[in-house]
């Protein structure tokens, strides 16, 4: 088990995240962040919270997948998570997507399936905390907070205050 | 949870309750302008009624509908059933057509638990009313319009007084709910003329009153259950009249409850018999949420039973 972040640099990396979210924007007008639970939902509610002391509020909310995931029969039947979209709604608004990890993609193809029922975004985006590649669909994030090379076996764990008790992200050598 | 729903005492509390909460995401999502699901494209869902139904079977059907689920109806009359073909061969027909889940509706007590049990069919296999025995996914969205209207309670129904009103004999809904109700913690007590009682109610976790006057001012709810006709060949009462005096929701009873206490009614009413059409009516009425949130219920329904990993069973010959 090795630590590639640390709460600090996890901190940071959020931070620059949203600088970027703001330059890549022009600003904050038309910008809405989705978390996508479980994590990621936690971690579009820090990266508002830093677009708040940079910039100013942005609407925030989550987005679950579950319905929407392409191997659902593969498993037994998961709980659905919450979803919380932001009353000003997302029709014609720069949508960011926030997750933990952006590893085969899946995810990222179903919340944007999920977002289908939901309305038509000027445009979507994507903010990951880690990128640690073996991608499986034509899918690539905007913002990373860092990029880990891994071996496809290996797992990339990441722990968040609010529900773990402290921040890192730790790789797991795999069986 | 298991593979088929075919009693409330096949769930757990706590799977009671994901189903809560699964309907209670559902309904978030439905909230939004589209309302089509893709969860399960591709799997078939049978309504298989035997007895007639308008509400449950349009629930079930736009319940699968909305998860983008194949859906084949199939009613008794007009059937090779008028024909006189047999449950088995019915099953096992609609083995053959690929059936992943069949919902099935049938005047005799045990129908369900026998089709789960044959080993005719692999599908899952959901009770939509069989006889006077149980209805659980009545019971559920029963439950779950509860919820929706005291927000206080998010585990458990503990501290919630209610009174279920009426034919609790002949009542798959009224069983159904007493099961529910209990495990959730909630108090019920059960208010008919002593010939609607069943027989052996003192093994039940309920109160019994003759008196709905009396009784009718601690509840947080009134279920009312309908007089249902086509069960009344002998006389459990002397006249309608007679009864609705004693045991209708009229407006001055609607009156004597709590500020925050609703109705409910699990349909289709009887107006002016077991219910009032103020009452039926008044803002205390859930009548209509019931009905949409039927819709939710069943939906997180298949898709705990159907949106997994695939649980079917084995066919036996």
């Amino acid at each position: 088990m090795a630590t590639v972040l640390d709460a600090g640099e996890i901190g940071r990396a959020l931070k620059r995240i949203a600088h970027e979210i703001i330059e890549h924007n022009h600003g904050l007008e038309s910008v809405v962040l989705l978390g996508i639970p479980t994590r990621g939902a936690f971690l579009g509610n820090r990266i508002a919270e830093f677009l708040g002391e940079i910039a100013g509020p942005v609407p925030v909310g989550t987005l679950d997948i579950t319905l929407h995931r392409d191997d659902l029969r593969m498993r037994p039947p998961r709980p659905l998570l919450p979803t919380n979209i932001p009353p000003s709604g997302i029709e014609g608004k720069d949508v960011v997507l926030v997750d933990d990890v952006l590893f085969s993609g899946r995810t990222i193809r179903a919340a944007l399936d999920a977002l289908g029922e939901i309305g038509r975004p000027r445009s979507v985006q994507l903010a990951v905390l880690v990128d640690r590649g073996h991608r499986e669909l034509p899918i690539r994030a905007d913002y990373v907070g860092k990029n880990i090379p891994t071996s496809a076996s290996e797992s990339v764990r990441v722990h968040l205050s609010e529900i773990d008790g402290s921040d890192s992200v730790e790789i797991l050598a795999g069986a | 949870m298991e593979r088929h729903l075919l009693s409330i005492n096949d769930l757990s509390a706590s799977e009671a309750i994901q189903i809560l909460n699964t309907a209670s995401e559902l309904s978030r999502i439905s909230d939004g302008p589209m309302k089509k699901l893709p969860t399960l494209r591709g799997r078939t869902v049978v309504n298989l009624f035997f007895e007639d139904s308008t509400r449950t079977r349009i629930s079930f059907e736009s319940a699968a509908k909305r998860l983008s689920a194949d859906v084949i109806n199939f009613s008794a009359k007009g059937s090779s059933v008028s024909k006189g073909e047999s449950l088995k061969d019915t099953a096992q027909t609609l083995q053959a057509m690929g059936a992943d889940a069949v919902v099935i509706r049938h005047g005799a007590s045990g129908a369900a638990q026998r089709l789960a049990d044959s080993g005719w069919i692999s599908a899952s296999v959901i009770n939509a009313g069989d006889g006077t025995h149980e209805h659980p996914t009545q019971a559920l969205l029963d439950a779950y319009t509860i919820r929706s209207k005291f927000p206080d309670l998010k585990k458990d129904f503990s501290g919630l007084k209610v009174a279920i009103v009426g034919d609790i004999l002949h009542s798959r809904v009224a069983r159904s709910n007493v099961l529910l109700l209990t495990k959730l913690g909630a108090k019920v007590t059960l208010i008919a003329p002593p010939t609607l009682i069943p027989v052996g109610i003192k093994d039940w976790d309920v109160d019994v009153s003759y008196d709905f006057d009396s009784a009718i001012k601690k509840v947080d709810v009134v279920m009312m259950l309908r007089v249902q006709s086509e069960r009344m060949a002998d006389s459990f009462f002397p006249s309608e009249r007679e009864y609705s005096r004693g045991y209708g929701l009229d407006i001055a009873r609607l009156n004597s409850l709590k500020e925050s206490a609703i109705v409910m009614h699990p349909g289709p009413m009887n107006r002016g018999l077991e219910i009032s059409a103020e009452s039926a009516d008044s803002h205390k009425s859930v009548v209509l949420a019931q009905v949409s949130n039927g819709v939710l219920i069943r939906m997180a329904v298949l898709y705990q039973l159907l949106g997994g990993a695939s649980l079917a069973g084995e066919v036996s010959a």
